[in-house]
């Protein structure tokens, strides 16, 4: 189930250990390694409904391990427009394959510009190693 | 701030990478490599735990055996020497200041093994009830306690098949310890206790022989898929036995603290009842969420071996019954449970010894 720690540089990052795939005007979110790593085995994804607005830092979703429930905090404003059915009904893959097969929810952003707020994987790896 | 306290074998779980926790005053490991794959272990195999923080009083005295007969709910006459019993140390009003097992060592001397949590409070209940020829003791810094347990643990330590709730003087590898075949997993299984100085070499010897290092986080799947009772979350000084179920345990002919009470639930029939449920929509119900109709989840996880959550909650009694339907406010969302019979998983084939 380890996987090695990675942060792949083609990645933005939020502090609360969310990433975004950054495509035009569309993203895909998901949790990084150490959020999986941190929560332990995921056995449950709470999705939101497709076409559900988020903003930028709310709660857009919940993933639960045996141990812990943690709210996923959205990066980026942006609208639902896919969500990993995948995740829903196996939710460990988040743990397999953080970045790849382990997406969350894809959003058309409302809020392009914020995407310049976001860490690069150098500053979200340097926060890391401050905590 | 209070330290916390650290069991003889602390070192070790540092040293297997353990994640290490607080919980009831101690610094205790709540898993190794994770809590699915320990779960599955002693489901499947033998797992390993460190329980050393539990706490041991000792009893003493030739009215040791009527001291605890007038305190504990369970019919202690019954008990042979080399026999163990669960128990319950019960209040006025019927409540359960904590549940336990008592061993006769002898006639005149009795073990009694506690929830960590409960220790002081257990001793000092005793202590202020002592009569003369009876002596109160906590020992629970003398021994550490391992719960060897599964289905292949009695083949790994190489231990013959033995009654549930039997105990004896034995040694594994040339390490003296008291092994009783006891647990908290619904597994065959056994609970080594150990001399502290000798804890550690004990442990080594244990994993050597193939059991797997398991945590307290699959340590509260396993009881739970098997509904034992955890004190604290679904039984306490507030909760009265019969409510909780625990009525099995509960000798009502006999006198004890609180057994004119709890004749008297028995007999008006419990208001609501703790009950056992499966979730049939995808969710995992926790501790402190409410039940539709008045009720709460005292304790909820994921089930490793249904893969969906389940729990323990007190509901009404008209609920109470399997295959009523319950809803329970998961975070404000209402999500579908169902009562089913205790306990929630049952192996398929019979075996023999468990306990």
């Amino acid at each position: 189930m380890a996987v090695a720690e990675t942060y792949p540089d083609e990645l933005r990052y939020h502090p609360e250990h969310d990433w975004a795939r950054i495509d035009g005007y569309e993203a895909t979110l998901g949790i990084t390694w150490f959020a999986q790593d941190s929560l332990g085995e995921l056995v449950h994804f709470e999705p939101p409904d497709e076409g559900t607005r988020i903003g930028k830092n709310d709660a857009y979703g919940e993933v639960e391990s045996v141990k812990a429930v943690s709210d996923l905090i959205s990066p980026l404003s942006g609208e639902v427009i896919e969500v990993n059915e995948k995740i829903v009904e196996a939710p460990e893959t988040v743990n397999e394959d953080p970045y790849g097969e382990g997406w969350l929810v894809r959003i058309r952003l409302t809020e392009p510009g914020e995407v310049d707020s976001l860490l690069d994987a150098a500053a979200y790896r340097q926060l890391l190693e401050e905590q | 701030m209070q330290t916390l306290l650290r069991t003889p074998l602390y070192d070790r779980h540092v040293a297997l990478g353990a994640r290490m926790v607080p919980f009831a005053g101690w610094e205790m490991p709540v898993q190794y490599e994770g809590v699915i794959p320990e779960h599955r272990a002693v489901r499947s195999d033998c797992g390993v735990f460190d329980v050393s923080h539990m706490g041991e009083l000792e009893v003493e005295g030739p009215q040791a055996g009527a001291l605890l007969q007038s305190l504990l709910s369970n019919d202690l006459d019954r008990l042979e020497d080399g026999r163990a019993q669960y128990t319950l140390l019960t209040n006025e009003s019927g409540g359960i200041v904590d549940d336990l097992i008592v061993y006769r060592l002898t006639p005149f001397r009795y073990l009694l093994i506690v929830n960590a949590a409960n220790r002081e409070t257990d001793f000092d209940w005793l202590k202020e009830r002592e009569i003369r020829g009876s002596d109160v003791r906590d020992v629970s810094d003398d021994y550490g306690l391992l719960a060897v347990q599964g289905p292949h643990s009695l083949e790994r330590l190489t231990l013959p098949d033995a009654p549930a709730f039997s105990f004896a003087e034995g040694e594994i590898d040339g390490i003296s310890c008291m092994i009783n075949r006891t647990g908290y997993t619904g597994e065959t299984g056994v609970e080594l206790m150990v001399s502290a100085e000798d804890a550690g070499e004990l442990w080594d010897r244990v994993l050597d022989r193939g059991a797997k290092p398991a945590g307290l986080g699959a340590r509260d799947t396993l009881r739970l898929e098997v509904c034992y009772p955890l004190h604290g979350n679904d039984i306490g000084p507030e909760t009265d036995a019969i409510s909780a179920g625990l009525g099995w345990v509960c000798a009502l002919d006999t006198r004890f603290t609180g057994a004119e009470e709890l004749r008297r639930i028995k007999a008006d029939g419990p208001s609501r009842r703790l009950v056992a449920f499966v979730m049939e929509e995808r969710a995992i119900p926790r501790q402190g969420m409410t039940v539709e109709g008045g009720g709460e989840v005292t304790s909820g996880t994921h089930s490793p071996m249904l893969d969906r959550g389940i729990g323990l909650a007190y509901v009404p009694a008209a609920l109470s019954d399997p295959g009523h339907e319950l809803t329970i406010d998961v975070r404000g969302r209402p999500r579908r449970a169902r009562v089913v019979p205790k306990p929630i998983y049952k192996r398929e084939e019979t075996p023999s010894g468990s306990g």
